[in-house]
């Protein structure tokens, strides 16, 4: 369409316009839904399990029931009454097993942490004083703690239903991998053991249900991702017809992948307000949310990789262990970060012998979901830490090694002896790109010099790919009721405003403000002239809401259609009013103007007053539609991801003394495909890379060997402090997808995806000459003494 | 039976006078009492900062405090000090810079902020950081939020050389 621009219009997309729901929420004006109270409304907390397995012999409440403030109390079984239990199984893949899940624990409980009883009061502070007069019983049962152990013959089963502890298993091989390895000169394997990590989104996970039970209508504000998603269980699960649903996501304080998916806690609130007929909160505290928000990674890897004398990959081969806690994830399921591990890893190089295994096993632990980049900083890590093994192994630079073993810039399009379609990728690009950026050549002299005065730096560099926006050819197989389309509606009021509202949900990427851009590209008019309204199920069009980096490529698509049909529509009736032909005109600075020549001929705000009021001045076959709607889902005949990609470095320091790392710099050069907003695209970068840090240097949730988790609270469970963090420089390729119109591919965890990878490569890369090398993460000062007394025994 | 007491302070400039359950914690007297929910609550344990106000004159954990004991204190929250413009060049550096993502943790650090915007003497970004050290934000990365401090002060330092009189 940029032909048909005339010149003194200008672009709004790509530029770094602030966003405009920012002016709110720096007032402290934000709605966040522990914000919201409702009339009559009850709290809810909720008994949780102490033990990581046992059997449930019996509950006594009566005691809590006289307590001061107490409306009701719910077990398991009352909740299961009106509520179906959901299941995470894909109906395309059989061998794939999991227990059905209620809201609350039935007969036993299967991880600390998992909701038992939900107790109501008038006050918080009334239900949480009569926690301690619940009395249950339990028969504590053996936990399944260590990932191997879930395997072993005499483990105790989770589910004995199932008949085992191993939910899946899946196989890719491509090529001969074992001929190749058996030929190769330099074989080089490694061990890597990645710790359990959570999201710690500083809004804890939060509730509040509305059930009129004289309408039969449901009305859910929640703190999540996908309202749509959230609407479709509700109707489902409990069994209220779904036009009376209605979910509503206000102000969010932060999901990164923790607020998509269904707990049983939250389920039960809903559920309690359809009991009682009274609204009820739910909002979970710090501890809750470390023992029930959903965790992520919790895996072992082993890898090898065959290279040849001149330093070009043969083969690769890995073998991924992922514990998943007790279920998997119901829509979502807990395959994934095993199956991207196994199909990312190495992705963005050329070989053509490949194995890989992954094995998602069962255990007493809280539940593992999607969290920002899923299994994709695993593979990342594990490809990029065996590149630069084998790259010392033919004494090569690693970057130069990199460089040498990339897809070919004209291989495009591409399938991966792993399995992944790139469309188009521009690694060398972004190479070079960082290359410069960073002064590698005089970053390793210096490294050099310090080395010989016995201070040892590191330089790391990760290239990384991400799929992004999954389709209806990835989610519809499964039978998951996962919605993979997008859609806008966009309404011309009177003034010459509009109001565009979009399935996208906002947690503050700035996605909204994207798609503002978007329309007020096409509109030519000007963001602050929309108003952009999201997260509510009853009002916009069906969507899945915001994940998987999604929000620009598929709800911008949408709104680009739908600005462009409205466009289309208004300089109809702009025409008739002109007595010229539509072809004839644009929109520009809110005025309709002559295509040719840019002369204006009228303000759009007339064309709106006459279209809403005027109707009379038109012709009479004429209907002005300045209500559009239009959605996008991706094509079928195109693989159901984009991919993006790029490349992070890091240098630090490793005190050899203390173990303490000192991050010293960190660049990303970054392809998301078409950017709408540099600044914002800037954000989420560093925003996912020091998320990645985090979970690089600090981040894990230890338990002990009988389920316990020892740290969950926020003074124990480390994240990133403003003191700790580098800068971050970025920098941008741009490479838009054309599998749509707009171009955009996605950027939300780009950032984490690259951070753990390019540590374990900064800091392996300073205790390379100590003959030392970390295989576990996070890389806190125990693991790197532990990894330099090795190297002494 | 709930264990009350009256107090009475100075909220956002105004007098005011409630009567509180002696257990309750001042961040949740403002947030569900007096509907003043620009103040977060991340963790209830004064590690994240979420929760940060001021209370004569200095920056404390509404989280960490009763609120009996706010009993003849001067508090300010982000509602006060937005609405007397006190902090607005702090605020519109935010924006221009998106030093907010979800902003769950802002009115916290904003209140941070504005200890260190006020002084004479610039202040280095490693300075800024341990500054702001007290407060989580799990979406930025800091970056920008460093960015706007730095900006906002070093505004106000060079509006300060040119109005001598007025510094
Ligand atoms: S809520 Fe007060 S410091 Fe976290
Ligand atoms: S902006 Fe989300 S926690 Fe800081």
């Amino acid at each position: 369409m940029d032909n048909q621009r005339p010149s003194d219009r200008e672009s709004i997309i790509g530029k770094s316009v602030p966003r405009s729901a920012l002016r709110q929420l720096v007032h402290g004006r934000g709605r966040y839904t522990d914000d919201i109270q409702l009339p009559r409304m009850l709290e809810l907390v909720f008994v949780r399990s102490p033990l990581a397995h046992a059997k449930i012999v019996n509950i006594n409440i009566d005691d809590a029931l006289r307590q001061p403030g107490i409306a009701h109390i719910f077990t398991g079984a009352d909740i299961a009454e009106i509520c179906k239990p959901w299941n995470g199984e894909a109906a395309h893949r059989p061998n794939l097993k999991s227990a059905p899940q209620y809201p609350l624990a039935m007969e036993q409980v299967t991880w600390q942490g998992e909701p038992i009883v939900a107790i109501l009061a008038e006050t918080r502070a009334q239900a949480e004083d009569a926690i301690d007069h619940v009395f249950i019983d339990f028969e504590e049962l053996p936990a399944v703690v260590d990932p191997h152990g879930a395997l072993e013959a005499s483990a105790p089963l989770i589910h004995p239903d199932l008949g085992t502890n191993l939910a899946d298993e899946q196989l890719i091989e491509a090529g001969s991998p074992d001929e190749a390895f058996n030929k190769a000169l330099h074989v080089v394997e490694a061990d890597f053991t990645f710790g359990r990590q959570t999201g710690v989104t500083l809004e804890p996970r939060s509730v509040i249900a509305d059930y009129n039970s004289g309408s039969r209508s449901l009305t859910v504000y929640q703190s999540h991702q996908s309202p749509f998603q959230m609407q479709d269980l509700y109707a489902q699960n409990l069994a209220i017809d779904e036009n009376n649903v209605r979910v509503i996501c206000p102000d969010v304080g932060g999901a990164f992948g923790v607020k998509l998916h269904i707990y049983g806690d939250e389920v039960a609130a809903v559920a309690s307000s359809v009991l009682t007929g009274r609204p009820v909160k739910f909002v979970a505290d710090r501890m809750e949310s470390f023992v029930s928000d959903t965790h992520a990674r919790d895996h072992r890897v082993k890898a090898r990789m065959a290279v040849s004398a001149n330093g070009r990959i043969q083969a690769f081969e890995v073998d991924d262990l992922s514990a998943v806690g007790p279920y998997g994830h119901a829509r979502r399921f807990s395959i994934v970060e095993g199956l991207q591990t196994i199909t990312s890893a190495a992705a963005p190089y050329k070989f053509k012998h490949y194995r890989g295994r992954t094995r998602i096993v069962y255990q007493n632990k809280n539940m593992i979901g999607m969290y920002r980049g899923v299994g994709l900083p695993i593979a990342c890590a594990v490809g990029e830490q065996m590149v630069d093994l084998a790259a010392a192994a033919v004494h090569m630079d690693p970057l130069e090694f990199r460089r040498q073993n990339y897809i070919d810039d004209d291989m495009y399009p591409h399938t991966t002896a792993t399995g992944i379609h790139f469309e188009q990728l521009s690694l060398h690009q972004c190479l070079t790109q960082l290359k410069a950026l960073m002064n590698y050549d005089e970053l390793r002299q210096e490294q050099q010099q310090q080395r010989e005065r016995g201070i040892y730096r590191g330089i790391g560099i990760a290239t990384f790919i991400e799929q992004t926006a999954y389709g209806s050819r990835y989610y519809g197989p499964t039978e998951a009721r996962v919605s993979v389309q997008e859609g806008c509606t966009l309404k011309l009021e009177p003034t010459g405003k509009v109001r565009c509202l979009t399935s996208a949900t906002e947690q503050g990427q700035g996605t909204t403000a994207g798609i503002a851009q978007i329309v007020a590209e096409e509109l030519g008019i000007g963001v602050d002239d929309i108003s952009v309204i999201h997260g509510d199920s009853g009002t916009t069009p069906y969507g899945g809401g915001s994940w998987a980096s999604r929000g620009a490529a598929m709800a911008g698509e949408a709104a680009l259609k739908a600005a462009r049909q409205l466009q289309s529509n208004i300089l109809e009736v702009a025409a008739a009013l002109l007595d010229l032909a539509p072809q004839e005109l644009t929109l520009s600075r809110s005025r309709i103007c002559l295509k040719h020549n840019g002369q204006s001929c009228m303000e759009l705000e007339e064309v709106a007053k006459i279209g809403h009021f005027r109707q009379d001045q038109l012709p009479a076959d004429l209907q002005p539609e300045f209500a559009v709607t239009r959605s996008h889902v991706p094509r079928n005949d195109v693989p159901p991801y984009y991919v993006a990609n790029g490349v992070q470095a890091s240098y630090l320091e490793v005190d050899t003394h203390t173990g303490i790392i000192r991050l010293l710099r960190h660049w990303a050069v970054d392809d998301c495909g078409r950017i709408l907003n540099p600044m914002i695209v800037d954000e989420q970068v560093r925003g996912g890379i020091v998320q990645g840090i985090g979970g690089a240097l600090l981040e894990k949730c230890h338990y002990d060997l009988q389920g316990q988790m020892l740290n969950a609270s926020m003074a124990d469970y480390l994240v990133p402090m403003a003191s700790e963090m580098p800068d971050i420089h970025v920098e941008h390729v741009e490479t838009p997808t054309r599998y749509t119109q707009l171009g955009a591919k996605g950027v939300g965890e780009a950032g984490t995806i690259g951070a753990i990878g390019v540590m374990w490569c900064a800091i392996n890369d300073a205790l390379r000459p100590l003959g030392a090398q970390v295989k576990e993460q996070p890389f806190t000062p125990e693991v790197i003494l532990d990894a330099l007394k090795q190297t002494h025994q | 039976m709930q264990n009350t007491r009256e107090i009475a302070f100075t909220l956002n400039g105004e007098e005011v006078s409630h009567r509180v359950p002696v257990r309750q914690h001042l961040a949740d007297f403002l947030r569900h009492e007096l509907g003043l929910t620009g103040t977060h609550i991340g963790c209830e344990q004064g590690v994240c900062g979420a929760c940060t106000i001021r209370v004569n004159g200095r920056s404390a954990r509404s989280c960490l405090m009763l609120a009996v004991q706010a009993d003849g204190c001067v508090v300010e929250t982000i509602e006060g000090i937005s609405q007397s413009g006190e902090i607005a060049d702090l605020q519109h550096e935010f924006i221009q810079r998106n030093a907010a993502q979800c902003a769950f943790c802002t009115p916290g650090m904003l209140m941070t902020a504005a200890d260190l915007i006020g002084g004479k003497e610039p202040v280095s970004r490693d300075a800024i950081r341990d500054h702001i050290s007290g407060n989580y934000c799990r979406c930025t990365g800091y970056h920008a939020i460093v960015d706007a401090i730095e900006s906002t002060l070093n505004k106000r330092l060079a509006s300060d050389k040119s109005n001598p009189h007025h510094g």
